[in-house]
C-alpha cells in the first residue's frame, strides 16, 4: 500500500519548499553560475576591460605543475586533519562516556574549543609557536629541536594541521559522545558476559554500531579541512613559508582578492566544486555501503 | 557583497537623514583609509578640521581594514558603482590604480579642472616621484609616506664595544659579534624581507628592478633583480642564516617585536616603526641609514618610499570634485603637514613642512626622525630610484618571498632563488600586461 499525499492543494508543497530553495538559488546556484561565467573571462580587478578566452584560465592552471602540487598538499592536510581529530576525539569521547565523577565538567571543557572562531585558533597557536615569542617553541628548543616554521616548511604544515585538527576535535567529541550514548548498554552487556574483553567490545561490537557517526563526520571534516581552514592558514602562516601551506581555497583567495586575477580564481573555485562533489558522491557511493545504519 | 552594500547603502541613508535637515546642502566627501590607533586619530582630526574650516563640503573617514582589504573593498565599490571618493592605496597597489584608467582621476587633472592652485614642484619629489608619470604629472596624492632606515638597539651595541654599522660588511662583523654574545638567535634581522633586500637594495645601489625604469615608463618591463649585487646579498643572508647571526623575521612587519624585546639589536624596517619602539623598547634607540656596499660605485643612492597615497576615484561629479581638491589644498597646508609629520611620524611631503620642522628643531632632540629624510634627498634619484611601477605587486611579494625562504631554508641557491623568482614574477608582470586597460 502507498501512503497517501497529506496535502490537499498541489501548490502548497512548493509553497513551503519555496523559501528554502530561494535560498539555495541566491546563495548557492546563483554564485556558483557567477563563478562558471567569470572563469571563462579574462578581466581587470574593476572590471573595465573584459575578454571572452573560453578555457584559457583552465588550461593555464592545468599546465601549471605548481598547481598540482597544491591539489596533492591539499589532499594530504585534508586527510591529516580528519584522521587525527577524528581519532582524537574518539578516543576522548569514549574515556568521557565513562561514568566518573566530574564528568560533566570534562566534557563542557572538551567541547569549549568549538567556539573559538579559526582566525583565533590561528592566533593563539601562533603565540604558542612562534620562534621567538612562543611558549611552547622555548621547551621544543630546550628538547634539542631547532623550531622554525617560518623557514622550515614541514613544521609549518604540522603547525596547521595540528591547529586545524585541535579545532575540530570538540565538534566530533560531541558528535561522538551522542553517538556513544545511543548504543543499547545491552548489547554490551551481552558482549561482557560472553567473556569479551574492553578493546574487544570496543572494536566488535562500538566501532560498527558508531559507523553512521563516523561516516557523517568523516563527510564533515574533509569539507571543513578544504574550506573553513581558511581562516587558520592566513593567520598562521600565509601559504608560506615557500608554498607550503598554500591550500587551493587558500589559493583562490590568493590569486582573486590579492592578485586581482579574478577569471583564475574563478576557475579554481569552479574545479574546487567540482572535485568536493566527486569527493563526497565517492563517499556517499563507497563508504557508505560498509556502514552499518 | 550583497551585504555589505546593504549596510554602506544603510549607513549612506542614516547620514543623509541627520545631515539633510539645514537647507544648506552639504557635499559629502567619503575617504575611506586603513589606519588604526593614533593615526587613524589624525585621519579624524584632519577630516574635523576641514569640516569646520567650510560650510560646503563634508569629508566622512571611513576605515575599511588592512591595506588590501581597503583597496578590495573600494574595487569592488567601483565594480557595483558606488566607489568612495578618495581611497587610501599602498604604494604596491599603485600600478594597479594607475592601469584602471576611468576608474581613478589623477591628481594633477583634478587640480585643474576644479581650478585650485597646485604646483607639484612644491613637493618632495622623492616622494611624490612615486606616484607621478614620467612626465611629473602627479596620480595620486601621497598621504603617509616613510622609508626603510636600520633601526639600532644602542646598548646592546655599546656591550659589544662596536660602532653603529654603515657598510653591509660592517653590519655582518657587528652581528657576528652581537650572535656570539648574549644574542645567540638573532643578530640582525628585517621585516617586510622583499621590499628591504631586494626592492630598496637595488635602489640604494642604483641598480634597476626591474626594466623600463622599474615599471614607471611601461607596463612591458621586465624584472631583473638576479644580478650579481643581489644575488650576493642573498647568499651572504643564507649563510648567516646557518647560524642564526642574521634571523628571517617573516614577509611582513610581523617580526618587529624582536626589536623592541631586545632579542635582535639591528633591525631593519620602516621608519613608520617609530611609534612602537618610543611605546615599548626599553633602551637607548637609534634609526640608522640603510648599510651599503662600498664596493658598489656611488652607493648609497637615494632610498625609496612605502606607506600609501590617496587616489581619487572617477565618474563623480564636478562639485564633488572641487571638495576632493579643496581638500588636498587642505593638506598640503605647511602647518598641517608639520602636524601630521610629528603625530603619526610619518615623513612630510612638501618641502616648506620639511624645512618648517627643521627650523622648529625637531630633529634636534630626535634626529633619528630625520633619517628616513635624508635617504630619500640623498642623491637626486635616477631611474633605478625613483619608485617602483609593477602590475600585480602584492602578489609579486609573495612570490619573491617564497622563494627568498626557500633559499635561506637551503632549498635553493640564492641564485636559483633569484632566477626562479625572475622568472615567475615576469609571467604575472604579462598577465597583468594583458588585462591592463590600454
Amino acid at each position: 500500500m502507498q501512503k497517501q499525499a497529506i496535502f490537499q492543494s498541489k501548490l502548497l508543497p512548493y509553497a513551503l519548499v519555496a523559501p528554502q530553495l530561494a535560498i539555495v538559488l541566491i546563495f548557492f546556484y546563483w554564485p556558483a553560475l557567477q563563478a562558471v561565467i567569470q572563469s571563462f573571462l579574462l578581466q581587470d580587478a574593476f572590471g573595465l576591460s573584459t575578454s571572452f578566452i573560453w578555457f584559457e584560465n583552465y588550461t593555464e592552471l592545468l599546465s601549471d605543475p605548481a598547481y598540482f602540487e597544491t591539489i596533492v598538499r591539499t589532499f594530504l592536510f585534508s586527510f591529516a586533519i580528519a584522521a587525527s581529530s577524528l581519532s582524537v576525539a574518539l578516543l576522548l569521547a569514549v574515556m568521557a562516556d565513562k561514568p566518573m565523577r566530574g564528568g560533566a565538567i570534562y566534557r563542557t571543557l572538551l567541547i569549549w574549543p568549538y567556539a573559538v572562531a579559526p582566525p583565533v585558533v590561528g592566533v593563539l597557536w601562533v603565540f604558542m609557536l612562534h620562534p621567538s615569542l612562543g611558549v611552547l617553541s622555548r621547551y621544543l628548543r630546550a628538547a634539542g629541536i631547532e623550531w622554525n616554521p617560518l623557514l622550515d616548511g614541514n613544521q609549518a604544515a604540522t603547525l596547521v594541521i595540528l591547529a586545524a585538527a585541535w579545532k575540530q576535535i570538540s565538534y566530533n567529541f560531541l558528535f561522538f559522545l551522542a553517538g556513544l550514548a545511543a548504543i543499547p548498554k545491552s548489547v554490551l552487556e551481552a558482549a561482557a558476559i560472553d567473556g569479551a574483553r574492553p578493546m574487544r567490545r570496543f572494536w566488535t561490537v562500538t566501532f560498527p554500531l558508531l559507523s553512521p557517526t563516523i561516516f557523517f563526520l568523516l563527510v564533515v571534516n574533509i569539507v571543513y579541512a578544504f574550506f573553513d581552514t581558511f581562516g587558520i592558514i592566513d593567520t598562521m602562516t600565509r601559504g608560506g613559508p615557500g608554498k607550503s601551506t598554500e591550500t587551493l581555497v587558500y589559493k583562490v583567495y590568493n590569486d582573486g582578492l590579492i592578485g586581482g586575477n579574478l577569471g583564475s580564481s574563478a576557475a579554481q573555485s569552479v574545479i574546487l566544486m567540482v572535485m568536493v562533489i566527486v569527493l563526497t558522491g565517492i563517499q556517499f557511493r563507497f563508504v557508505e555501503r560498509k556502514v552499518t545504519y | 557583497m550583497a551585504l555589505r552594500h546593504f549596510g554602506a547603502a544603510a549607513a549612506v541613508a542614516i547620514a543623509v537623514g541627520i545631515t539633510a535637515s539645514p537647507a544648506l546642502a552639504v557635499t559629502e566627501i567619503q575617504w575611506w583609509h586603513a589606519m588604526t590607533g593614533a593615526n587613524n586619530d589624525v585621519i579624524v582630526k584632519l577630516a574635523n578640521d576641514f569640516n569646520a574650516s567650510q560650510s560646503d563640503y563634508k569629508v566622512v573617514p571611513t576605515y575599511k581594514g588592512s591595506y588590501p582589504d581597503t583597496m578590495n573593498a573600494g574595487i569592488a565599490a567601483f565594480r557595483a558603482g558606488n566607489a568612495p571618493h578618495i581611497m587610501q592605496v599602498f604604494e604596491v597597489g599603485t600600478a594597479t590604480m594607475m592601469a584602471a584608467t576611468g576608474a581613478v582621476k589623477p591628481v594633477y587633472k583634478l587640480m585643474a579642472d576644479a581650478g585650485e592652485k597646485f604646483d607639484p614642484k612644491n613637493y618632495l619629489s622623492a616622494i611624490t616621484g612615486y606616484y607621478s608619470t614620467s612626465k611629473g604629472e602627479m596620480l595620486s596624492f601621497p598621504f603617509n609616506s616613510s622609508s626603510t632606515v636600520m633601526w639600532v638597539n644602542l646598548d646592546e651595541l655599546k656591550k659589544v664595544n662596536a660602532e653603529i654599522p654603515k657598510t653591509w660588511p660592517e653590519v655582518f662583523e657587528v652581528a657576528k659579534k652581537l650572535h656570539d654574545n648574549g644574542h645567540p638567535t638573532c643578530g640582525f634581522s628585517n621585516s617586510w624581507v622583499t621590499w628591504v633586500n631586494l626592492e630598496q637594495l637595488s635602489a640604494w645601489h642604483n641598480v634597476p628592478l626591474a626594466s623600463k625604469a622599474n615599471g614607471l615608463d611601461g607596463f612591458d618591463t621586465k624584472l631583473e633583480f638576479n644580478a650579481p649585487l643581489q644575488v650576493k646579498h642573498l647568499e651572504k643572508l643564507v649563510e648567516l642564516q646557518k647560524d642564526k647571526t642574521y634571523d628571517y623575521a617573516g614577509r611582513t612587519n610581523q617580526g618587529e617585536g624582536r626589536f623592541t624585546s631586545g632579542e635582535c639589536a639591528i633591525y631593519l624596517t620602516s621608519s613608520a616603526f617609530f611609534g612602537n619602539v618610543k611605546a615599548q623598547a626599553k633602551f637607548n634607540f637609534t634609526a640608522a641609514p640603510m648599510p651599503y656596499y662600498p664596493d658598489v660605485k656611488g652607493a648609497p643612492q637615494n632610498s625609496i618610499i612605502g606607506g600609501a597615497s590617496l587616489w581619487v576615484m572617477g565618474g563623480k561629479s564636478a562639485d564633488e570634485y572641487k571638495g576632493v581638491a579643496k581638500f588636498l589644498t587642505f593638506l598640503s597646508d605647511t602647518d598641517r603637514q608639520v602636524y601630521i609629520h610629528k603625530a603619526s611620524g610619518y615623513l612630510p611631503i612638501t618641502k616648506a613642512a620639511y624645512e618648517k620642522a627643521k627650523a622648529e628643531g625637531f630633529y634636534k632632540d630626535q634626529p633619528y626622525l630625520e633619517t628616513p629624510l635624508l635617504e630619500l634627498t640623498n642623491k637626486e634619484p635616477t631611474e633605478n630610484s625613483r619608485g617602483l611601477r609593477l602590475g600585480n605587486m602584492v602578489q609579486l611579494r609573495d612570490v619573491w618571498a617564497e622563494e627568498i625562504e626557500l633559499a635561506l631554508a637551503g632549498k635553493k641557491t640564492a641564485k636559483q632563488a633569484l632566477d626562479a623568482s625572475v622568472e615567475r614574477g615576469n609571467t604575472m608582470l604579462r598577465q597583468f600586461e594583458k588585462t591592463a586597460v590600454k
